[in-house]
């Protein structure tokens, strides 16, 4: 029993790292319709940028070193998303081709310039210890960096929710999630609201990083291409554009992998998550959700 | 009468379709105009192209006012309403939300639009997607006349309703008449005749007739020949 509950928790907590990275682009597919394969890079110049600043902080304690670091790896994550959405995205918008060849060609060469500059190896990274450390419930000894993950997706979850439905940038997005042409067409410049999901998407995928930082204990250069193939998935499994849809997929494809991983064979996770994909594209080819996939 | 929207050469091509072959009109300020013709020859897209929904040349002077190369928000926050073919109302949102978000500026009119719509703030928390067609063209009518615009391009706001329903829709498009200038793409002739007072009529993307509203409709050879339809006292 314990064990189950141990790989609940943790599958759970997987999750949320997933939730994290997918909801940012589920959000600009379903407004923008772009396929943003750069979504990746945003995660790993949000975890290097948490590193960089906390390596370079020298003289106080760990946990005050690491909120600073976490808030500039935040900072560096969103300002970065704008950046591309404003040079690169923008010019194409409705060419969708060109922006999964340029999206593409980002993630790679983002990855690639983090790796020339401080190397292949994964950055150990410091972190409060209670993070390091795990608490028991019913006999399963849950680590506490899934409470944090999952504190984290759940503050997130709640907050896009809120600011979806309480503002009015939340009212065009959801607008425009359904007919962007006809926002534009009640006198609304649908641009800021592009640039703000955009924005949005950095900050929460840079909130992944530095999170998966804490998770694998190490900055990695390549994590964010790795974890954005199951970023994907949720999205596509959840409905793209849905935020429920995603957050319900994540948890469905973090338990999956959990328990396939533990019960089946150790490797078979990743697979079972691919099964699981087809299965709902067969049964409901719109996604969990309903938005068409 | 002074022209409140001038267009001069207007070209659009759709694909390998050029479906605005250079269309030149003028719609006088106050009142409507219908732009009429058989399906087909440009008259959604004639106003796709003055909102700047689709991409065009030549030009377009809103009260003296080039705006053939602004993009489509700044040209309804310069006065210029809108209500699509097939409504458009946002399915996921409901139609509190859907006037909110037409909302311009602080003087939204939403007694106005209550007045001409009662059932509109009835249903205020109902998802539009969950109304019937007529309340759904109603919620798009009402969008464009929440704010106080200079000039509204309406296409074909009668299409699929029920009679009872045209006629409300009619009454509205006479009050907003009223209220502003109004360019109506409509196929009901009845409606046509009852609130137009000029007509431009639209053949294979260019203009082949331009006069009063009543003149044209009261020649059932003109009507036959441009309209390809019958008489409209047939349709009303």
């Amino acid at each position: 029993m314990s064990t189950f509950l141990l790989l609940t928790i943790t599958g759970v907590g997987l999750g949320a790292l997933y939730f994290l990275i997918a909801s940012g682009l589920s959000l600009i597919y379903g407004l923008m319709g772009v396929l943003n394969f750069a979504h990746g890079a945003f995660l790993t110049v949000g975890a290097f940028g948490m590193w960089f600043v906390e390596s370079k902080l020298g003289g106080i304690g760990v946990l005050p070193r690491f909120l600073i670091a976490s808030l500039a790896g935040l900072v560096v994550g969103g300002v970065f998303a704008v950046l591309v959405e404003l040079v690169l995205i923008r010019p194409l918008y409705r060419r969708h081709i060109e922006q999964v060849l340029v999206t593409v060609g980002l993630g790679l060469a983002a990855t690639a310039l983090v790796v020339a500059i401080w190397g292949n190896d994964a950055r150990p990274v410091a972190y409060p210890s209670w993070l390091g450390r795990t608490t028991t419930i019913a006999g399963a000894h849950v680590p506490n960096d899934r409470w944090l993950l999952i504190a984290a997706a759940a503050v997130v979850l709640v907050g896009l929710t809120t600011f979806l439905k309480r503002t009015r940038y939340g009212l065009i997005i959801r607008a425009g999630v359904e007919n962007r042409a006809m926002v534009t067409a009640l006198g609304i410049d649908v641009r800021k609201a592009f640039t703000l999901v955009f924005a949005l998407g950095g900050v929460v995928a840079a909130l992944a990083g530095i999170l998966g930082n804490v998770y694998f204990t190490t900055a990695d250069p390549n994590r964010g291409t790795s974890l954005l193939i199951f970023a994907f998935i949720v999205v596509v499994i959840g409905g793209l554009g849905s935020i429920r849809g995603t957050a319900v997929a994540s948890v469905v494809v973090g338990l999956v992998q959990q328990y396939a991983n533990y019960y089946a064979s150790s490797g078979l996770g990743d697979l079972s998550v691919v099964l699981l994909l087809g299965l709902v594209l067969l049964a409901r080819p719109r996604g969990l959700s309903g938005a068409l996939a | 009468m002074a022209s409140l929207l001038s267009v001069r050469d207007l070209h659009v091509h759709l694909g390998e379709s050029h479906v605005l072959q250079g269309i030149e009109f003028d719609v006088a300020e106050g009142g409507v105009t219908a732009l009429l013709g058989r399906n087909g020859v440009g008259k959604t897209t004639t106003l796709r192209a003055l909102i700047g929904l689709v991409d065009r040349r030549g030009s377009v002077m809103l009260d003296g006012e080039e705006i053939v190369r602004a993009p489509t928000h700044a040209i309804v926050r310069r006065g210029v309403g809108y209500v699509p073919e097939d409504r458009e109302v946002f399915a996921g949102l409901t139609v509190r939300e859907n006037l909110r978000l037409a909302e311009r500026n602080g003087r939204a009119r939403y007694e106005l639009v209550y007045e001409l719509f009662p059932e509109l703030e009835q249903r205020g928390r109902q998802l539009a997607g969950t109304l019937s067609g007529g309340q759904q063209q109603m919620l798009a009518i009402a969008r464009a006349l929440l704010n106080d615009n200079r000039v509204l391009l309406v296409d074909e706001p009668t299409k699929g309703l029920a009679p009872a329903l045209v006629t409300e829709v009619a009454d509205a498009l006479t009050r907003a008449s009223e209220l502003t200038t109004v360019l109506l793409v409509e196929q009901n002739l009845g409606v046509v005749q009852r609130v137009a007072r000029d007509a431009v009529v639209l053949d294979t993307g260019r203009v082949v007739h331009i006069g009063p509203a009543r003149e044209l409709l009261a020649s059932e050879e003109m009507v036959h020949r441009m309209l390809g339809v019958g008489h409209a006292g047939d349709r009303a």
